[in-house]
């Protein structure tokens, strides 16, 4: 009787070790856990992938620039169409800038720069902006979808939702 | 002194100043044995500090090389030179003894001895310590850290720029497609790096300082090195203003300065300027010249440096460890030779397959 009080035998053994393990795995499972939520934002600023850009009798000729901070869009009006231009360089994804004195966007990064259109003529970027989908509703105002995009290589353009007529 | 210092600002131009550098690097190769000289040496630096002080008693260089961003490259530029220097001088007075039947200095008896790490390499270690931190202490404290407002994805600063040891790759990415240039050239590089001694099993050179037995595989690793990852850093840091656009070293940036540089594709000049069509709508024959350029590339001036220098290579090292050589030199050649084909035929991309987010 003394004999299993000093050591354990062999079942207590087994559940000691079942314990420890448990806890162990327990323990790590629920460190990664910590590390895995540690990678994903507390809040996203991301930009709405959809919203309302006021009606079309806002917009003059030429480059718009108001969306642009908030939703990263150009809204774009010549040659009697109104187009979404997404204002992500298609070099490296940087943001260009419209210079308006020199009527073109140029891009900080790796110096792309794009016609008003949207077309590529200088720096790497290998391709034209991309155009979202635009729309307008019932009630005469226009709506942005950033979900749906339309590239200019792939012929996108002529599609009808990706500008409006006015 | 005005016109001085247009001179130098068009000088630094990225092809003016990359030609340069690389016929400066072929003079370091070449008369290596008078630039390892401690004359030489000394020589350079009594001349270049008159010219160093006249360019820092310009305003716009100053407010430059000044900025807390750019001092580590301005450490790493002298610290480049003189390392590179360093090399240089000890390959040199090695390279002499070789030659005069000697053995290298490094193999002399006295310097072949062994000593105990402990305390020999521990101490120099714990000194290295206490004075990297003690310097970075300092100067943190000196220059404050340049933080810029909160991030925004949809705004970028202007320039914006990447870490200081990035701005190689920056510079890189002006003249190719962001896979090329962000992915395949740096894994590249990096499987180019890792593979080294695998290819090269030549046992000369190990332990010791020299350049004439190993003139091959310093020349291209010092290539490499010094043209196409010190110089686009600098240029990089201290050439690229607003806009990426390039700024000589005594040019105030100017947000609204102006160049013109359209680029087009190969496929674009072949058949609107040269065929006078319209482009083919089938894209493998529109960019079938730009292919055919490209594996021609890798081909014919494959097999002519094979032809050429190649033959003794091959025997000693065996075809795989070979091929796999010349395909890391030809794959870094591609670099500066779309530079140049940027710089003199603002040609874009050699196939442009955009659809296919291939461009090369
Ligand atoms: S990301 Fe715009 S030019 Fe590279």
């Amino acid at each position: 009787m003394s004999e299993s009080k000093k050591s354990l035998n062999r079942r207590e053994f087994f559940s000691f070790l079942a314990v420890g393990w448990i806890t162990f795995t327990a323990a790590t499972a629920g460190l990664l856990g910590l590390v895995f939520r540690f990678l994903y934002p507390n809040v996203n600023f991301e930009p709405e992938m959809e919203f309302i850009a006021g009606i079309p009798g806002d917009y003059d000729n030429g480059v718009d620039e108001r969306w642009k901070n908030g939703f990263g869009v150009w809204i774009i009006k010549r040659e009697g169409k109104l187009v979404a231009l997404s204002n992500i360089c298609t070099h490296l994804g940087c943001i260009p800038n419209w210079l308006p004195g020199e009527l073109k966007f140029k891009c900080p990064c790796h110096g792309s720069g794009f016609y008003p259109s949207g077309i590529n003529f200088e720096g790497p970027a290998p391709r034209p902006l991309e155009r979202f989908k635009i729309t307008t509703l019932p009630d005469g105002r226009l709506k942005i979808d950033k979900t749906k995009k339309y590239r200019y290589e792939k012929g996108q353009w002529n599609n009808p939702d990706s500008y409006i007529e006015v | 002194m005005e016109a001085l210092k247009e001179f130098v600002n068009i000088l630094s131009g990225p092809q003016y100043s990359f030609t340069l550098t690389l016929i400066m690097f072929y003079l370091l190769m070449k008369y290596y044995r008078i630039i390892g000289t401690k004359k030489f040496a000394w020589g350079f630096v009594i001349l270049m500090t008159p010219v160093y002080l006249w360019f820092m008693s310009d305003d716009v260089f100053r407010t430059i090389i000044a900025t807390p961003d750019n001092i580590p490259i301005s450490i790493l530029l002298f610290s480049v030179f003189f390392f590179t220097w360093l090399t240089v001088h000890k390959a040199a007075i090695n390279d002499e003894r070789i030659e005069a039947g000697e053995c290298p200095i490094e193999g002399l008896p006295e310097n072949r001895e062994k000593v105990w790490s402990w305390p020999n390499l521990v101490y120099n270690e714990l000194f290295v310590i206490i004075a990297g931190t003690i310097f970075l202490i300092v100067w943190a404290i000196i220059f404050k850290a340049p933080l810029e407002e909160p991030a925004n994805p949809t705004w970028a600063p202007n320039p914006a720029k990447a870490p200081w040891y990035f701005l190689g790759l920056q510079e890189m990415l002006v003249y190719f497609d962001p896979w090329m240039a962000g992915v395949v050239l740096p894994v590249f590089i990096i499987i180019g790096l890792v593979a080294i001694p695998y290819i090269d099993t030549n046992p000369k050179g190990n332990g010791y300082y020299t350049f004439s037995e190993r003139k091959m595989a310093i020349s291209c690793f010092m290539f490499g090195w010094l043209v196409l990852w010190i110089f686009l850093i600098i240029i990089g840091t201290f050439l690229r203003g607003p806009n990426w656009t390039f700024y000589g070293p005594f040019e105030y940036w100017d947000f609204h300065k102006v160049v013109a540089e359209a680029n087009i594709n190969l496929s674009e000049i072949i058949w609107i300027k040269m065929l006078g069509t319209t482009m083919p709508s089938n894209l493998i024959v529109r960019e079938i010249f730009g292919i055919f350029v490209i594996l021609a590339y890798f081909g014919i001036s494959g097999a002519m440096i094979t032809k050429k220098w190649g033959q003794d290579i091959l025997e000693k090292t065996g075809k795989i460890r070979y091929y796999f050589f010349l395909f890391l030199v030809l794959f870094m050649a591609t670099l500066p030779i779309k530079m140049y084909l940027r710089w003199l035929f603002t040609l874009k991309y050699i196939v442009a397959l955009p659809e296919w987010e291939l461009n090369l």
